[in-house]
């Protein structure tokens, strides 16, 4: 199955600082793919390489079998704050999505446009944050890709804009079946919806794979003070923290953990998120990537 | 990708053509009365004009539009066109629906550039069609204060090519300003300056050398004597300048330097020069008489023996339009070379 | 969106994954009897349209049950019933009803507010889970 998105070796540099470093991703396709990480962490820059709006430093990235920014009639992209041209109205974006784009689904869009009880000669300058994210989603769906790029597009709606937005992206995949690779900073929006995760802290990808495998093989075990070293080779700490006497270990593990001195629980994906994001950041350590 | 950009472009497009294409028609109503009016007074055309008070007025506002008309359109048509994009995120919007960059440039540069080009050669046309008739007398030699050769400065860019040159410049520095800056407002402000500026200098600093000018040496004499400059304290003056008429009608005169018989450009004249003066000079104490004619062919006669001669440099009428083509060139030759820079720029990060 | 026999809700925090709770609402509904044989679940286009979630996610749940036997998915048509758990309908344990009702009347009367009740039941309830387990 070819990727829906392939990094190798990724980077981008401004001026003298690293937005993105030694980017390796291989996004299988056919997921919601939900891409976190604190701000400035390199979303954006990442999602806007793969969109061609950016050239990458070092490294390549490929979408859809094919150099970013090459398939654009393939990728739909909803940018940062969901920009709209405020002097057009509501039926203006959709010629403009109609005119520009040679996949249009005038229908579907006409369907949308009703269903969100939007009024077409409203100008997109008068709309509510909500309606106008709504409007940019509407535009990139009607043309039809195979796959939807979205940057952080709920970050400033309200809670019920945020949860229609979602529920209408959500929507669409169920119908229309194509990948969608979201950023948020939320991480209660990325476990209802994504079904695969990235994790990028400090410009690196921390740890990127199926969330239901990285739930299966992420584990918390706490029992009496041990030493990291002490603990079996196949067991990957992630993050420890020590008492006097007791040591509470995050670890990443395929093997089942026989210890009986240990007292396991499963994490949920904010924990799991939270602790990727809450470690040290070592150039050194290897990036974590769960192969399923 | 037509329609997007006529839909954005609309009503900057019709408040400008809408005031040019007012004025096109008053000019193409009135013309045929004015061109009557010269077949008919012939000698005594220009100093008729000023009974209709209409057509000093027109006269004036079509060079005030040509004047206006590029630095408008490079500040509110060239400036918005990139910069309002980039400053409010909506290049996002449209670069990421299936049409590459470069495609889009070129059909906004495109489009509203020919629209800049085309206005404006509708008005540069109307107005120069209308003020054939005065330019025409004023070359033939009739006398006027207000209404200067078409080779003068002021008019010359209210002519012909010239101001479609202009605009075509005027809007493609305004893109790539606009693409450079990012800032509609700031982009548009110096576009202005920027334009309003270069029409400013032009004439005295790239016309010159667009054509090879008439080169001559000329006799000064009290026939042709136009200008005598004095410097200095009141009670003894100094003689810096002579100036003579070209003697072509019409003509633009660009230079024109005293020189001695070997040549040289003569910085301040003998004090016996004073005596080719061509009235009283000002502010003469009453013990210095004002020379009388005899004195004063005297002197002129002397000025030829002693070799000093006028070296001026000119433009005669008749290469208006040379000089039109080659600064319409000129001008379209930047304008080409801002909108290459504006494609070679686009393709880079702008995020 | 049709009118469905059920709704489904996700609760952020009760620590059962999404799919977990929609197969378990799906068999309380079952139990019930809110769902009987020959309904037909929600689509999977609807249950997203309405929660947010993944349609992966709907899928797995419907797969799920489709492998515990007590649904059936008809290509082009819909996910059906095809067994209910009604067999073990709540009305067919009235003696345990009232061994319950006799209890908790007990509680009342020992002074035990509405939560000791349930941490109580809760606690007994698990821990007997675990013997079990052990056992």
């Amino acid at each position: 199955m070819t990727a829906v998105l392939n990094a190798q070796g990724l980077g981008k540099k401004y001026g003298r600082r690293w937005a993105l470093t030694d980017c390796d991703l291989e996004v299988p396709a056919g997921h919601v793919v939900g891409l976190v990480g604190p701000n400035g962490a390199g979303k954006s820059t990442l999602l806007n390489m793969a969109v061609g709006m950016l050239t990458p430093t070092t490294g390549s990235v490929d979408v859809l079998g094919a150099p970013a920014g090459t398939q654009q009639a393939k990728v739909g992209y909803v940018a940062q704050d969901t920009p709209t041209y405020a002097r057009l109205s509501v039926a203006d974006h959709l010629k403009l999505g109609a005119r520009l784009n040679p996949a249009w689904d005038e229908s579907l869009a006409q369907q949308r446009i009703q269903h969100l009880e939007l009024d077409p000669k409203q100008r997109a300058g008068k709309l509510s944050g909500g309606q106008r994210a709504q409007l940019a989603l509407t535009l990139g769906l009607a043309k039809r890709p195979e796959l939807l790029i979205l940057d952080e597009p709920v970050a400033p709606l309200d809670p019920l804009a945020r949860r229609e937005f979602l529920q209408d992206l959500m929507e669409a995949v169920a119908e229309q079946e194509f990948s969608v690779v979201l950023s948020s900073h939320l991480v209660s929006d990325v476990e209802r919806s994504c079904d695969y995760l990235i994790v990028l802290v400090g410009s690196r990808v921390q740890v990127s794979g199926e969330i239901d495998t990285l739930l299966a093989t992420h584990f918390r075990i706490t029992g009496p003070r041990r030493d990291r070293k002490d603990l079996p080779q196949d067991q990957h700490v992630v993050t420890e923290s020590h008492t006097d006497r007791q040591s509470t270990y995050l670890i990443r593990t395929d093997r089942p953990i026989l210890d009986p001195a240990w007292n396991v629980t499963q994490l949920t994906l904010e924990d799991l998120v939270l602790a990727y994001m809450g470690r040290d950041v070592r150039p050194e350590r290897p990036v974590l990537e769960v192969q399923r | 990708m037509t329609w997007l950009t006529w839909r954005q472009f609309r009503v900057q497009f019709l408040v400008v053509a809408s005031v040019i294409l007012a004025t096109a028609v008053v000019l193409a109503v009135t013309g045929p009365n004015l061109l009557d009016d010269y077949h008919r007074l012939t000698d005594n055309f220009i100093a008729n004009l000023g009974f209709k008070r209409l057509n000093p007025l027109l006269y004036r506002v079509g060079q005030v539009l040509l004047y206006a008309a590029p630095p408008v359109i490079g500040a509110f048509w060239g400036a918005p066109l990139i910069a309002r994009e980039l400053e409010t995120g909506t290049y996002r919007l449209v670069w990421s629906q299936s049409i590459s960059r470069r495609r889009w440039l070129a059909t906004k540069v495109g489009l509203t550039g020919l629209a800049a080009v085309a206005i404006t050669g509708l008005l540069s046309f109307a107005v120069t069609w209308w003020s054939d008739p005065i330019d025409d007398a004023i070359n033939a030699g009739q006398d006027s204060n207000t209404y200067l050769p078409r080779m003068f400065p002021p008019t010359f860019s209210a002519r012909g090519l010239v101001p479609v040159g202009y605009a075509a410049f005027a809007f493609a520095l305004g893109v790539a300003v606009g693409l450079v800056v990012r800032r509609t407002l700031v982009a548009l402000a110096i576009t202005l300056a920027a334009v309003i500026l270069i029409q400013i200098i032009t004439p005295s600093f790239i016309r010159p050398h667009l054509l090879a000018p008439t080169d001559q040496y000329l006799v000064a004499t009290s026939e042709n004597i136009r200008g005598f400059m004095l410097s200095g304290p009141d009670s003894n003056p100094e003689v810096r300048q002579i100036e003579v008429a070209s003697g072509s009608v019409g003509a633009w005169k660009l230079y024109d330097r005293t020189v001695d018989k070997s040549g040289n450009v003569v910085d301040t004249l003998p004090n016996w020069t004073m005596q080719c003066a061509p009235g009283p000079p000002p502010g003469l104490q009453k013990q210095q008489q004002p020379a009388t004619s005899p004195e004063r062919d005297a002197c002129f006669q002397r000025l030829a023996d002693e070799g000093y001669r006028q070296h001026v440099k000119y433009f005669t009428a008749d290469k208006f339009w040379a000089l039109q083509w080659r600064e319409f060139g000129f001008f379209v030759l930047l304008a080409l070379l801002l909108t290459g820079f504006s494609f070679w720029r686009i393709r880079r990060d702008l995020s | 969106m049709g009118l469905w026999m059920i709704e489904f809700h996700l609760d952020g925090r009760s620590g059962v994954s999404p799919y977990q709770q929609i197969v378990q609402q799906v068999r309380n509904a079952l139990r019930l009897g809110l769902l009987r044989e020959g309904d037909q679940l929600p689509t999977v286009k609807d249950v997203v349209a309405a929660l947010a979630i993944n349609p992966n996610t709907v899928l797995k749940a419907y797969r799920e049950l489709e492998h515990e036997g007590l649904v059936q998915a008809r290509p082009g048509r819909g996910t059906f019933v095809t067994r209910t758990l009604t067999d073990n309908t709540l009305a067919a344990h009235g003696p345990l009803r009232q061994d319950l009702r006799r209890w908790l009347a007990k509680a009342r009367k020992a002074g035990l507010d509405d939560e000791s009740i349930e941490a109580l039941f809760l606690t007994t309830f698990r821990s007997a889970a675990q013997q079990e387990d052990i056992a």
